[in-house]
């Protein structure tokens, strides 16, 4: 057993290294939600370590010991039922262990469903991110704009995403920024990233939806608020509307590269409602009528989602909505 | 027709595979007909409702599987050892890992279980047989055309492509429009009835046949671990064939269950696969854990500590494993409170397994500890299966796993439980049982060799994967850019998994190696022992016991042995077995055509094998044939025999 000493040795120490170590995404947070959740690892990474020593001491220590040796040949090992004192103790030190991490996780969990402390008192960002077959849109009904496989938000701002699919399932995930959450066709799905730090992360789909699924990546960048205003600014200038046509061709495709428009699809094609109101069987909202394939054809079948706050894409008609503008690829 | 369908189209690989099993088939058909073996093939082996070679066909063909999962296995670590790379495409990839998972878990760990168990429990608790001998030669059989239905799919028709779990709407009739996930439904549903059999066979067998005085209490580790396993069948597997019949019903018949449209619901599949998919991950280890327990007691020279927190502790997990499904999709955002409540459930597992750890090693303590190769698989069980435990208490954190959740964190995390937990189980009970069915040792040079390579590699291919996780890398990505850095710890781990392949090989070998060279044992009891199963001659004799054998202590035989007392008197009577019948084999053979046909949407074969099933179960259930007896002058001079006496 001594050859593996080594081994379980290095091991040990690469986990030991790997806070330090910057090409760690998860690791290495840029914004609140995904510190806490760097936070929480870390921690249980440590007391996961306690109790791999506790574990590997004595492993160790009983197979040196009590190993069959040429001395010990007539040694007759005692027969033992157990030991009602002992058992009780490796019964209530993982108790409280457990305990401890369920707190730590209902605390965090709360807190990252939610927005984060820092930015409570502001009204957040919402942006709709959809996903059809492998691309991703992004609509901000609060600046009238859409975007395609790229997202801006500005930094030390609450960002809400709300996701939803026209299609498989997928899971939208920024690891810098903050952890994943499903965007499905039938449900509203919200999460609640921020960053705190200017740059460019890497954002992808992170739940297995077929052939397309590894080049299903887009860019997230955070930017100062100067900044983000002037590009807002910019995209109503140079680019041009999202038409039902064109929002139609883009979910036919397979691919495209990146695309920005002065209006958003939520208009046209809106996003089925919240989780909320699928699982709770009451009314006539059900999810029967709020079927996503309705969602993108027939709008006149189901109406759009109530608004639950002013930055709602339809309770402040946009003035830019209807302006003429070009189209242009990327920024 | 559309012949077009049934074509695999483009793929080198495949043509490769195809051309090979054309040729394996060919070979065997040629051998047995050369050879004369048709016949003792029909008698001793398809038509036998002996529990040892049921066991012994179920090891076959989850070793058979072990193989092909594991080629998977290296296909998918080559094509992701570097940035870029073009040995399989994206849909090759799809399909490999789907049925990479689908076959490592239910069609090698599971059968490899339950075929250890076959031959096993029954001697354990001192009984001739199972309660229902045929309907094990049912579940077995079902098990095996399940198998091949789902193998046969990457050269008929394209295999399933959506992942082992099939979440919809991907795995529906829109998105997967290959038959994959047709042959995925039926196939698992085939093999599915027949573990459910199983389940009810084997409660039946250890509730009712235990030896006199073998009180549940005094059942051998291995036993409890079975008992409680089958009850999870039991419970898991209905919802399993609900939700694949639901699953044909969208993809064959038009029906809107999971779908998006008309009321369908993508999350109802999640719910129902992983409340039937959690219990199954317990399905292999619980087993395991019984196997371990055997293994460990006799190596050192000790009765097991704590045999009753073992029991009770497998019992907790048993029911837990129950409580915690929705831990598999906690971003599908259910909510902090729903996920607060999963996550304690799922840690809550944490500590009876805790306890098990502790036994285990207060087993060893005061002990005289023998390294031998089951021994050795068993001890490297305890350090590597701790670290897929604590990395479990990592994701069952709600909030930790948004972070975690299907990238290759988890994918090390299953595999260092899955593998030590499962693999490396049957392996051990693998090595430690075969002299008591076979009559001889495995090598053990050539067994610690394998060991070796095994452990070390296994570690080296699995341990990148949890930081390849945390840069940021999801599971089912058959391709990255060289500017995200997965590259060199991928290469590492496609250097582990050649490590395993030498590792596997070298085991190979080994069966090859000591069936020609390695003396043969005659007194049954290589290892000193301690349960009934080693209280039988080697090899066993059909009726196993030729008298049941009493019971007063847990280590029945090795008290008997201690105290110099038999087990049983020397009153040899005539012996009742249960004759061999060909229909559960029969029955397989159309339940594969059934599900074949089904696959294709070839409906009028297979309304005619459906009525073939028909049939075939009236004829089970009217059969007259009540078995036979062996006389006891028989009996008296097999024993002896046995014994090594001239008659
Ligand atoms: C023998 C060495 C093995 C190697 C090298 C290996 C490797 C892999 C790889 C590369 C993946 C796919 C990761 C991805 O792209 O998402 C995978 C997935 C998987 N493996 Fe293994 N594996 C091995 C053994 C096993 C065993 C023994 C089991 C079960 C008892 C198992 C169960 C699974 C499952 C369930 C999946 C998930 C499939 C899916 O995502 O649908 N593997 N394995
Ligand atoms: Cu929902
Ligand atoms: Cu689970």
């Amino acid at each position: 057993m001594n050859k593996k000493g080594p081994l379980y040795a290095l091991f040990l120490s690469l986990i030991l290294l790997l806070p330090g170590c910057s090409s760690i995404a998860v690791l290495n947070p840029k914004g609140p939600a995904a510190r806490t959740l760097s936070d929480t690892i870390i921690l249980s990474i440590v007391m996961m370590l306690g109790v791999l020593a506790v574990v590997y001491i004595l492993y160790v220590f009983v197979l040196v010991k009590y190993r069959a040796k040429k001395s010990n040949e007539d040694y007759i090992p005692p027969h033992e039922e157990g030991n009602k004192w002992l058992e009780a103790i490796w019964i209530t030190i993982p108790i409280i262990i457990v305990s401890f991490l369920s707190v730590v996780t209902v605390k965090t969990t709360i807190d990252v469903e939610n927005v984060a402390a820092d930015y409570k008192d502001q009204k957040p960002l919402v942006i709709y991110a959809s996903s059809s077959n492998w691309k991703w849109h992004f609509s901000y009904p609060e600046e009238g704009i859409e975007t395609v496989n790229y997202v801006n938000i500005p930094v030390h701002r609450a960002v809400e995403f709300r996701l939803y699919s026209f299609g498989t399932i997928s899971s939208l995930w920024i690891p810098q920024l903050g952890g994943q959450k499903y965007a499905m066709s039938d449900m509203l799905t919200t999460l609640h990233l921020s960053a705190d730090t200017v740059g460019s992360y890497v954002g992808r789909n992170a739940n297995f939806n077929g052939k397309g699924f590894a080049h299903m990546e887009f860019e997230a960048l955070a930017m100062t608020d100067k900044d983000y205003k002037e590009w807002v600014k910019d995209v109503k200038e140079t680019a041009g509307p999202l038409t039902e046509k064109e929002f139609k061709s883009l979910l036919e495709m397979e691919f495209v590269g990146r695309k920005t428009y002065t209006n958003t699809h939520l208009s046209f094609s809106p996003p089925p409602g919240n989780h909320g109101d699928h699982m709770s069987n009451n009314g006539t909202e059900m999810d029967m009528d709020n079927g996503s394939m309705e969602h993108q054809d027939n709008k006149e079948i189901h109406p759009a989602p109530a608004p639950s706050s002013e930055t709602e894409f339809n309770s402040k008609p946009n003035p830019e909505l209807d302006e003429e503008s070009t189209t242009h690829d990327g920024h | 027709m559309d012949w077009d369908k049934f074509k695999v189209h483009g793929e080198p690989l495949i043509y490769g595979a195809m051309a090979s099993i054309v040729l394996a088939t060919i070979g065997i058909i040629v051998g047995l007909t050369y050879f004369k073996k048709w016949g003792y093939l029909w008698r001793e082996w398809l038509t036998t409702v002996d529990h040892k070679r049921i066991g012994i066909m179920y090891i076959l063909a989850a070793l058979l599987m072990l193989f092909r999962g594991g080629v998977d296995a290296i296909m998918m670590k080559l094509q992701t050892a570097a940035p870029d790379l073009k040995f399989l495409d994206a849909q090759h990839y799809n399909e490999v890992f789907t049925t990479h998972g689908l076959i490592m878990i239910l069609f090698m760990a599971m059968p490899f279980i339950i075929g250890l168990m076959n031959v096993i429990v029954p001697l354990q608790i001192g009984a001739r047989d199972v309660a229902f001998p045929r309907l094990n030669a049912v579940s077995f059989w079902l098990f095996f055309f399940g198998a091949m239905l789902l193998n046969i799919s990457f050269v008929i028709g394209g295999s399933p492509d959506a992942g082992w779990s099939a979440y919809f709407p991907l795995a529906s009739i829109e998105f997967s429009p290959t038959v994959g996930n047709n042959y995925y439904s039926l196939a698992l549903q085939i093999s599915g009835i027949g573990t459910l059999l199983t389940g009810v066979n084997f409660i039946v067998t250890i509730l009712k046949m235990r030896a006199p005085g073998m009180k549940l209490m005094k059942m051998p580790m291995f036993t409890w671990s079975v008992l409680i396993t089958n009850v999870i069948i039991v419970f898991a597997f209905p919802v399993l064939t609900v939700a694949l019949a639901l699953m044909m019903f969208d993809r064959l018949f038009g029906s809107q269950f999971f779908t998006m449209a008309n009321g369908g619901m993508d999350m109802l599949w999640a719910n129902l696969f992983w409340v039937w998919g959690h219990p199954e991950v317990y399905i292999v280890v619980l087993p395991a854990f019984g196997i371990y327990s055997e293994i460990i007691a006799t190596f050192s020279k000790k009765n097991l500590y704590g045999y009753t927190s073992m029991v009770f502790s497998m019992l907790i997990i048993s029911l837990l494993s129950f409580l915690v499904w929705a831990h598999h999709f906690y971003t599908m955002g259910q909510g902090a409170m729903v996920n607060s409540f999963f996550s304690i459930t799922t840690m809550a597992i944490a500590v009876p397994t805790g306890v098990k750890i502790f036994n285990w090693l207060f087993t060893l303590r005061k002990g005289r500890i023998t390294f031998t190769t089951p021994m050795l698989y068993t001890l490297a069980f305890i350090p590597i299966f701790t670290i897929g435990g604590v990395t479990g208490v990592m994701l069952a954190m709600a909030s930790a796993d948004y972070q975690y959740h299907n990238t290759m964190f988890l994918v090390a995390h299953f595999h260092y439980v899955l593998i030590p937990g499962a693999v490396f189980a049957v392996i051990a009970g693998f090595h430690y049982w075969f002299p008591k069915v076979f009559g001889f040792r495995l090598n053990e040079r050539l067994g610690k060799h394998a060991f070796w390579w095994i452990i070390i590699s296994f570690n080296v291919s699995f341990f990148p994967l949890f930081i390849l996780g945390l840069k940021g890398m999801t599971r089912r990505q058959y391709t990255y850019s060289a500017d995200t850095g997965f590259g060199p710890l991928s290469m590492v781990s496609f250097i582990g998994a050649i490590g395993l392949t030498i590792g596997f090989v070298i085991l190979v070998y080994n069966i090859y190696w000591s069936t020609r060279y390695e003396p043969r044992d005659t007194d049954g009891d290589p290892w000193d022992a301690r349960t009934l199963e080693w209280a039988t001659k080697s090899p066993i004799p059909a009726y196993n016991f030729a008298v049941v054998p009493t019971v007063n202590t847990r280590d029945a035989f090795w008290t008997a042995k201690q105290d110099k007392v038999p087990l049983y008197e020397d009153k040899i009577t005539k012996i009742h077995m249960p004759s061999n019948t060909g229909k559960p084999f029969i029955l397989g053979v159309i339940f594969f055509v059934a599900g074949f046909s089904l696959v294709f949407s070839l409906w009028i074969p297979a309304i005619i094998s459906g009525v073939g099933i028909l049939i075939v179960l009236a004829a089970m259930s009217f059969d007259r044939d009540h078995g036979f007896y062996i006389p006891a002058e028989e009996v008296i001079a097999t024993e002896k025999k046995l014994r090594g006496e001239t008659v």
